[in-house]
């Protein structure tokens, strides 16, 4: 009972000193929006990040072509062909670090379907590309070693083709032309999103790479790959691994060491581990300011506290007299700052909620709203206002009545 | 009549700096229960610091105060507001009401620390107000009242605890002769009809005219202490 007339009597203090008050909680509101925006916004992107890994492929290496050079003028990697399957296969037979080896080949292509036509890049391969990448079908099956064999025109959509090309229709068994050769469509694959730097992973379709070697984009040499994807069998064999295809494409090329390479081995998986890191170090650096924005709200807490008490000296003065222990007095004092932080703390944590709406909205990110955040704000702000407010608190409580009731 | 307040050789010296001041100098008085007194002297002569020591504001740096037998000197803080919560009533020179708040707030206040349930608090401050006149203007703030209405807020506050002892430090110092003479007839009031004991300091003769005990001051010393012969009602209404 004592402690709700405290509460009424901390109310009416802060709506007294309205402006005051809400200035002092300003830092609390923004360090507690910090605080939510950062946690939530930096999980968001963490999954984010964790996602477009899952979606290239766990432990994956790409060994692309070297660059072509024309009078002196190097062109960028890829620009040469000479890349084999033959490549391939020794990588996958003789690198004991590599699990699984899927080459590619492909191109744009013009589609059509009915009175609709689509553009869209076709990329010839085999089935253990879609093991590598960590891919999924949503309806229908795979091509297998038969359709690679007798380079059947077979083929496996992304979502935004199946949805430009063919609407509501389902699309499994039904005959598309690409570059005016019909294929069946014999899959389509889950929705993937777009990749990291951009591009829309569901817009293309896949074909048996000997299908797109010979009938789509036809190889000045046979069996000419574009890429070779290449999956380490750990993550900790990737470094192994790249040194293996190094050695070997180096003997098969008869590239004495010192040359320049006619190939490039890139390792993406590491590419994307060191943006998550980067994405925790920023996490780590954004937390600590919050913090220490945290921190100074707290201060500037104590600051107002301190000018309060010693405006109302006389205030307190009276309420001694009257019979107000020190005690009375502690929690009178104690209750207006921690309500201030609070409060505090609870505007920050719509103003956080919204930001992360707003942000998710505008990077059409996902961003989560952790409980956990809001609930640890909660509670950090409550102790903010106990940890700051005591000493004010404290001081009020200690002031001799008499002088306090002659406080000018 | 029992002794309500006793003092043996009360002593207070206040340092100023290198300078003592010695505000009270052996203080030794009795004051019977239902009395009504005016403590009189010049300005410095001690009888602030008095007030302070019997209101247990503040202690004396040597000599005993009882009080309804009590030694105050043993009491820690906390005891000490017990004592004035329950058993002192303050009325000020400068009313000392809280700003912004209401007149039935601020007569709740010594209710609020002695744990009165809120219903109750409300009814028992209201009583108060109406007995010092000043019913209907409950919900009115300090600045929205006449200084003698402020000051009859404060004898509310004082009174609404049942108290033993009312303690005035130069309650009509502010207020015209008119405000004055309801102040003082409000405390005879309260001395005849509730039994409390006032004690009231003033400079003023005309009001110390209308108690029954003066007790004069000077340099800390006590150097009269009389009797009235015949006590005067401020209020022809209020006279027996």
């Amino acid at each position: 009972m004592f402690f709700l007339s405290s509460l009424k009597i901390a109310f009416r203090a802060i709506r007294v000193q309205r402006m005051r008050s809400a200035l002092t909680m300003l830092g609390i509101i923004i360090g507690v929006g910090t605080v939510i925006i950062i946690i939530n916004a930096g999980s968001g992107a963490k999954s984010q990040i964790a996602k477009q890994i899952a979606g290239i492929g766990s432990n994956l290496l790409m060994v692309f072509p070297g660059s072509t050079s024309s009078g002196g003028v190097r062109m960028g990697a890829g620009t040469k062909s000479t890349l084999c399957i033959g490549d391939a296969e020794a990588i996958k037979e003789a690198c004991p670090s590599v699990k699984l080896v899927a080459p590619t080949w492909g191109g744009t292509a013009h589609l059509v379907f009915g009175n609709q036509n689509w553009s869209t890049s076709v990329t010839g391969t085999i089935p253990d590309m879609f093991q590598i990448r960590n891919w999924t079908l949503a309806f229908g099956f795979l091509f297998n070693q038969r359709d690679i064999n007798t380079a059947a025109k077979v083929c496996i959509l992304g979502q935004i083709v199946v949805e430009n090309l063919l609407g509501d229709i389902d699309p499994i068994g039904q005959v598309i032309r690409i570059n005016k050769i019909p294929f069946t469509v014999i899959g389509v694959l889950d929705k993937k999103g777009s990749s990291s730097y951009g591009r829309d992973q569901d817009d293309s379709i896949y074909v048996p790479l000997s299908t797109a070697q010979k009938r789509l984009f036809s190889t000045h040499i046979p069996g000419l790959v574009r890429t070779i994807m290449v999956q380490a069998k750990s993550l900790e064999l990737m470094f192994e691994a790249e040194k293996e295809i190094n050695a070997l494409l180096m003997q098969r090329h008869h590239i004495q060491s010192g040359q320049e390479k006619d190939f490039t081995v890139r390792n993406l998986t590491e590419i994307m581990s060191i943006a998550q890191k980067t994405a925790n170090i920023m996490s780590v650096l954004l937390l600590t300011i919050a913090m220490i924005s945290l921190v100074v709200g707290g201060i500037g807490i104590m600051n107002i506290m301190l000018v309060s008490v010693t405006e109302r000296t006389r205030e307190i003065g009276i309420r001694m007299a009257v019979g107000g222990r020190s005690k009375d007095i502690l929690m009178q004092f104690l209750i207006e700052a921690i309500i201030l932080s609070l409060f505090g703390g609870l505007l920050g944590m719509v103003l956080g909620i919204t930001a992360c709406k707003v942000i998710a909205a505008v990077i059409k990110w996902p961003i989560p709203i952790s409980w956990e955040a809001l609930l640890l704000a909660f509670v950090f702000t409550g102790s903010i206002g106990v940890f700051f407010g005591f000493y004010p608190a404290n001081k009020a409580s200690k002031l001799n009545p008499i002088d306090a009731l002659r406080y000018e | 009549m029992a002794n309500l307040i006793e003092t043996q050789d009360l002593v207070k010296v206040y340092n100023s700096g290198d300078v003592k001041v010695v505000a009270l100098n052996g203080i030794s008085l009795t004051i019977d229960a239902g009395g009504l007194v005016a403590v009189m002297g010049p300005s410095g002569s001690g009888k602030s610091t008095l007030m302070n020591i019997l209101g247990c504001l503040d202690k004396p740096t040597t000599g005993k105060y009882f009080l309804e037998g009590i030694d105050i000197g043993g009491l820690d803080r906390d005891q000490l507001a017990h004592i004035r919560n329950r058993k002192i009533g303050f009325v000020f020179q400068t009313f000392n009401l809280l700003a912004r708040t209401s007149a039935l707030e601020n007569v709740e206040l010594p209710l609020i620390y002695s744990g009165v349930s809120t219903g109750k608090r409300r009814e028992t401050a209201m009583d108060a107000l109406h007995s010092v006149g000043l019913s209907g203007r409950e919900d009115h703030c300090p600045n929205q009242l006449s200084g003698g209405e402020q000051q009859r807020v404060a004898i509310a506050r004082a009174l609404v605890n049942f108290p033993a002892i009312i303690l005035a430090d130069e309650p009509t110092g502010n207020l015209d002769t008119k405000s004055s003479y309801e102040i003082i007839s409000i405390f005879q009031k309260l001395n005849i009809e509730n039994e409390i004991t006032v004690i009231i300091v003033t400079h003023e003769p005309d009001i110390a005219a209308f108690t029954r005990r003066n007790i004069i001051f000077r340099d800390g010393k006590v150097t009269e202490d009389k009797i009235a012969q015949k006590n005067t009602s401020a209020c022809p209404g209020a006279m027996r």
